[in-house]
């Protein structure tokens, strides 16, 4: 007698190297938080990828492209701005690669994300938390001016990020969806955005691009003038149909939320995400409103969100940098 | 009348006022009365051409005007307008 048939079936393929094993992320239907019977939400969980977050397809996609063009070759040092995960998925890659790898991050986030740059081989530089992500961006192109060993792959800029989505996480979609009513993913780099939208119009015009972004602290709000907001140059604004601003404090309640009702363990941008997918699934009747999950919450575990009560976490939700 | 929300950035050209009042009938009446009442702001709110500045995100309660009709949007009494820099992750 054969073995009996597995009940996870498919199993997402099989690779000869964690490298190949990005993407294939499952979609999973959450039933308790849909607002109505005819709207059904899903959940891309791209903390389903190697090290646990959607930027693993972003930094194969901009490293195996790098090397495509012949810009980069093994022992070239790669450099890269971050608030955490895309400096985690170039760790993993560039140690499998063999590329030392030195990253440019606030120095608010947590300490779970130093760790793992550490575990995967990776030197951090730090930029002050309070310019949050901005702060990051500006240290590194500076870095980058002064020293033209360093190879920046640049995810704000880089077109091979939404590609990265165009051709993966879009493509798995719609595999498993035969309509797409609304698409809600984070807005940081615009890459997950401009990626998927494009795509998913390409086969419904009609459908929904709706971005979530944090409405950070006060206190990591600390730009000298709002001439160092940053918008990355990938972003088509053209391409979006609702921009809508999260708090801190509703994205923690929101990651509380799917942990208790749908035993989701995402990071709190995810939380934010799903917020936004139940409003846009309210304004709909029926059809399909699909939402990235774009990493799980063992990196914000240090930040006591799971465990604590929402009262008292008043000063982690003012001063950290959860995107 | 609606409220603007002026971000910590911007604070020092408000006198340090946290939220302003003004009347307006669309996002771009407020912010010129923003500007009219704390005329450091305009500098920092519209480019030389009297367009919102590409690194100043305005949103009507929580929906960025960009993408809703940008400075022709209509704002009612109750509306909140926010004022925040753009600001990138990933």
């Amino acid at each position: 007698m054969g073995a009996p048939d597995l009940d996870t079936r498919p199993c997402g393929g099989k690779y000869g190297d964690i490298v190949r094993a990005i993407g294939n992320t499952p979609l999973v239907e959450l039933k308790r938080i849909s607002p109505k019977p005819g709207v059904r939400i899903w959940a891309k969980l791209e903390s389903h990828n190697p090290t646990g977050s959607v930027k693993d397809r972003v930094a194969r996609a901009m490293i195996e492209d790098a090397e495509a063009q012949g810009a980069i070759r093994p022992g070239q040092t790669i450099l890269e701005p971050t608030s955490g995960n895309t400096g985690i998925s170039l760790g993993m890659i560039c140690s499998r690669k063999g590329y030392p790898l030195k990253v440019v991050m606030p120095d608010n986030v947590t300490a779970e994300r130093t760790q793992l740059l550490q575990m995967y081989g990776a030197e951090v530089v730090y930029s002050p938390g309070e310019q949050g992500s901005n702060g990051a961006v500006a240290k590194a192109l500076e870095m980058a001016e002064g020293d033209s060993t360093y190879y920046m792959p640049y995810q704000y800029g880089n077109q091979a990020n939404p590609d990265a989505h165009y051709h993966g996480t879009a493509v798995e979609i719609l595999e498993e969806l035969d309509e797409v009513s609304a698409f809600v993913a984070g807005l940081g780099t615009g890459g997950t955005l401009m990626g998927n939208a494009r795509r998913l119009k390409e086969e419904d015009p009609d459908t929904l691009i709706v971005a979530a972004e944090p409405l950070q602290g006060e206190l990591v709000q600390g730009l000298r003038s709002l001439e160092d907001g940053f918008i990355p140059p990938i972003i088509d604004l053209a391409m979006l149909d609702r921009k809508i601003f999260v708090s801190n404090r509703d994205s923690v309640v929101w990651t509380k939320k799917l942990l208790a009702e749908e035993g989701l363990f995402v990071g709190v941008s995810s939380g934010a995400i799903a917020s936004i997918a139940v409003r846009v699934a309210e304004s709909l009747d029926e059809g399909n409103v699909v939402f990235v999950v774009c990493d799980d919450g063992w990196k914000y575990l240090s930040s006591g969100v799971y465990t604590k009560p929402i009262e008292e976490l008043e000063e982690t939700i003012e001063t950290a940098s959860f995107w | 009348m609606p409220t603007i929300k002026i971000p910590p950035v911007l604070r020092s050209s408000t006198a340090g006022e946290k939220e302003v009042h003004a009347e307006g009938e669309n996002v771009g009446e407020l912010l010129r009365a923003l500007a009219s009442q704390h005329p450091a702001t305009e500098g920092q709110l519209f480019s030389d051409e009297g367009e919102l500045n590409r690194y100043v995100n305005v949103y009507l309660n929580d929906e960025d005007v960009r993408v809703l009709g940008g400075l022709e949007t209509g704002v009612q009494v109750d509306d909140t307008l926010v004022i925040l820099p753009a600001m990138a992750g990933g």
